[in-house]
């Protein structure tokens, strides 16, 4: 068995299990460790892909700031996670038959579908072998999807004004912050040094 | 290559920076009384841009590879879109400042909103379509809960968020399918790879999810369930909004990717098409007749309207695609007009919504309450009027088509849904005594609903050249 297949089942097991014990685990907490685990995981199979981009993407974004950022929500909210869970409980034998349904129905469809003969020369170029993949990314985004990638940034500014529209209140009784007051704060009038006889007091 | 490019979507990028511009200023001013200055700053900027692009060069001319098309059917979607958001704009001034709900964010909203509807119907790819529906459903989440301090408002803001992610749920899945077995987003691929001998079931599988998405934003049944309750408790100019531009921009956006990604199989998507209007229509004109509040009653009548323009789209001919232009350009007329009666109503400065305020109003406003009363007709159907024409097209579109039960259906639906337009006039002219309605009126509001009222009557002259430039906008479509 090479390194590469060798790391490949690591990868493959660690996702798997980390995914599973996401859902299994008993603790909010341990689900949120595990689901760590398992981007962990699949950023180390996308490194075997030779995708070293979109693993370090994995790494940074979601485990560094994502997943910390739940396990924050995760410990300071108290949600009764038990309680949840009784209720999914009800619903079970339902949802389980439903999605035993579509997935015969899917077993069904996949098995009698067929892509249309052009749609294979349609489909986009795999990249280029001299070209490595964080600057295939970059082209794509930045030169072929320069419009998409700017009108995402548009819904990023609609749903930072929709934030503030809905949540800021300009109060008007409480006391701000101003820089400049403090900066001019003249230490002479802030303060006066008195000496204080023992036993007098004030 | 760029340059050309940009040069194509130069007034989504103009109104997009000006949007920016002005949110920078009134954010570094910091104060809300700029509002009503940003809202017809807004208005004359959208009205400029209008006026721009229905004057603009013909021709299609498709940029970013295929991913942005502005051809002459973009443009009368857009000249539509840009016209009535200024118009709902002007007429939200007054009542907003007046129940202290106008902040300097609606308009650069509703600015960015527009900018994603002209999107949304330029889209020549799956990704831009999605990009523009987003762009355009966000920002009306947000207006939809607008009144944040009113529980109504905010479940409104709310409800059409979550059923709204649903639908772009369903939308994405649909765009997942097509992609995988068309091997390409862009429109001009997708077509080359559907043909009626050999479709595969993944792309119509695909397709359908595409058309379930969308037909939950022109509130079609059985896609419709938001429409009653966000209509309810939007306020009333968002309502007013709600009712017009975006209708007008989803629908649209089908017929662009019906035609554009899956023109060679119109009898796939037309029986679907045919199934949705034939509900909507009946379940439009059934329901709302229970209806008291005549914001719901509007929403009911707006999802029985949408059944209409979709038989225009049913049909799958040039013709239909005319007949559909046509039917939402008279519309959204209609929609304005009516709701600048509708914001006019209150009591003691409280807006009222309940239809037996009406009562025996037009001995005291005799000029409103004809115009109400023409625009009723007009949205009813009934003869001289333009709303009559309009629904002309599309039963003749639908008959031409091959869809003559649908035609039968849609003039038996018609008949029920009169009901409920005729009883506001009976309301108006011979109801019982009551309370009375203030007799308040604004200059913007008045004006729209006059205008809307003439424009019913005299539009039966030439349609004010709209029959003209909707045959040319659908003959780009369909080639």
């Amino acid at each position: 068995m090479s390194v590469s297949v060798f790391a490949f089942y690591l990868f493959s097991a660690g996702a798997i299990a980390g995914g599973l014990f996401t859902v299994l685990s008993r603790q909010p907490v341990h689900s949120v460790l595990w689901l760590i685990l398992a981007f962990i995981s699949s950023a180390g199979l996308f490194v075997l892909l030779g995708a070293e981009f979109v693993a370090m993407l994995l790494v940074i974004v979601y485990v560094g700031a994502v997943m910390v950022l739940f396990l924050f929500v995760v410990m300071m909210l108290d949600v009764d996670f038990a309680e949840l869970k009784a209720e999914m409980a009800r619903y079970m034998p339902l949802a389980l038959l439903i999605g035993l349904v579509i997935l015969m129905q899917f077993v069904m469809a996949y098995g009698a579908w067929d892509a249309n003969a052009a749609a294979e020369g349609l489909r986009a170029q795999v990249i280029s072998a001299d070209r490595h993949n964080t600057e295939a990314l970059g082209v794509i985004l930045y030169d072929q999807y320069f419009l998409l990638f700017q009108l995402a940034g548009l819904i990023l500014l609609v749903a930072m004004i929709g934030a503030i529209v809905l949540t800021l209140r300009h109060r008007t009784n409480i006391k701000r912050q101003d820089i400049l007051a403090q900066m001019y704060r003249d230490p002479a009038k802030a303060m006066e040094l008195r000496d204080v006889k023992p036993g007098q007091g004030l | 290559m760029m340059q050309a490019d940009l040069t194509v979507i130069l007034p989504e990028i103009v109104l997009a920076v000006y949007a920016m511009l002005a949110l920078i200023g009134a954010v570094y001013s910091s104060r809300d009384d700029l509002a009503p200055a940003l809202v017809w700053l807004t208005t004359a900027v959208m009205a400029g841009l209008a006026v721009w692009i229905a004057t603009g060069t013909g021709g299609t001319r498709i940029a970013f590879g295929g991913m942005f098309i502005d051809d002459g059917f973009a443009r009368f979607s857009k000249v539509a879109i840009l016209v009535s958001a200024a118009v709902v704009l002007v007429m939200s001034q007054d009542y907003m400042s007046r129940r202290g709900i106008l902040r300097f964010e609606y308009p650069i909203l509703v600015a960015l909103t527009s900018v994603g509807m002209m999107v949304m119907v330029s889209a020549g790819d799956l990704m831009s379509l999605y990009m523009g529906l987003e762009l355009h459903s966000l920002a009306l989440y947000v207006v939809a809960a607008l009144r944040r301090d009113n529980v109504k408002s905010t479940e409104a803001g709310l409800k059409y968020f979550v059923l709204g992610a649903l639908s772009s749920g369903l939308l994405l899945y649909g765009a997942s399918l097509v992609y995988g077995y068309a091997g390409t987003t862009v429109f001009a691929g997708i077509v080359q790879t559907v043909s009626q001998d050999d479709l595969s079931l993944g792309l119509l599988f695909g397709l359908v999810f595409l058309i379930s998405g969308i037909a939950f934003k022109v509130s079609a049944v059985p896609f419709h369930m938001w429409t009653p309750d966000v209509y309810e408790g939007s306020p009333t100019p968002v309502t007013a909004f709600f009712a017009t531009a975006p209708k007008l921009a989803a629908m649209a956006m089908l017929a662009r990717i019906l035609y554009d990604a899956f023109g060679g199989i119109s009898g796939d998507w037309g029986q679907v098409l045919a199934l949705l209007s034939l509900l909507s229509m009946f379940l439009g004109a059934v329901a709302g007749i229970a209806q008291r509040d005549i914001k719901r009653l509007m929403a009911y009548s707006s999802i029985a309207h949408m059944g209409y323009a979709l038989m225009g789209l049913a049909a799958g001919t040039e013709f239909g695609v005319q007949a559909m232009l046509i039917y939402m350009a008279i519309y959204i007329t209609m929609n304005v007009g009516t709701f600048a009666f509708i914001l006019m109503m209150e009591r003691d400065g409280r807006p009222v919504t309940d239809i037996r305020a009406l009562n025996l109003y037009a001995r005291r406003e005799p000029g409103k309450a004809l115009a109400m009363l023409i625009l009723l007709f007009s949205l009813a159907g009934v003869p001289p009027m333009l709303g009559f024409f309009g629904k002309f097209y599309v039963l003749r579109a639908a008959y031409e088509g091959g869809l003559i039960w649908l035609a039968v259906a849609g003039v038996i639906a018609s008949v029920i849904g009169a009901f409920y337009y005729i009883r506001i006039v009976y309301y108006m002219y011979f109801g019982d005594e009551g309370e009375e309605l203030d007799t308040r009126s604004s200059p913007a509001l008045w004006g729209a609903l006059m205008a809307c009222a003439a424009a019913m009557i005299l539009g039966i002259v030439n349609m004010f050249g709209v029959e003209a430039a909707a045959a040319a906008a659908a003959a780009t479509l369909v080639n």
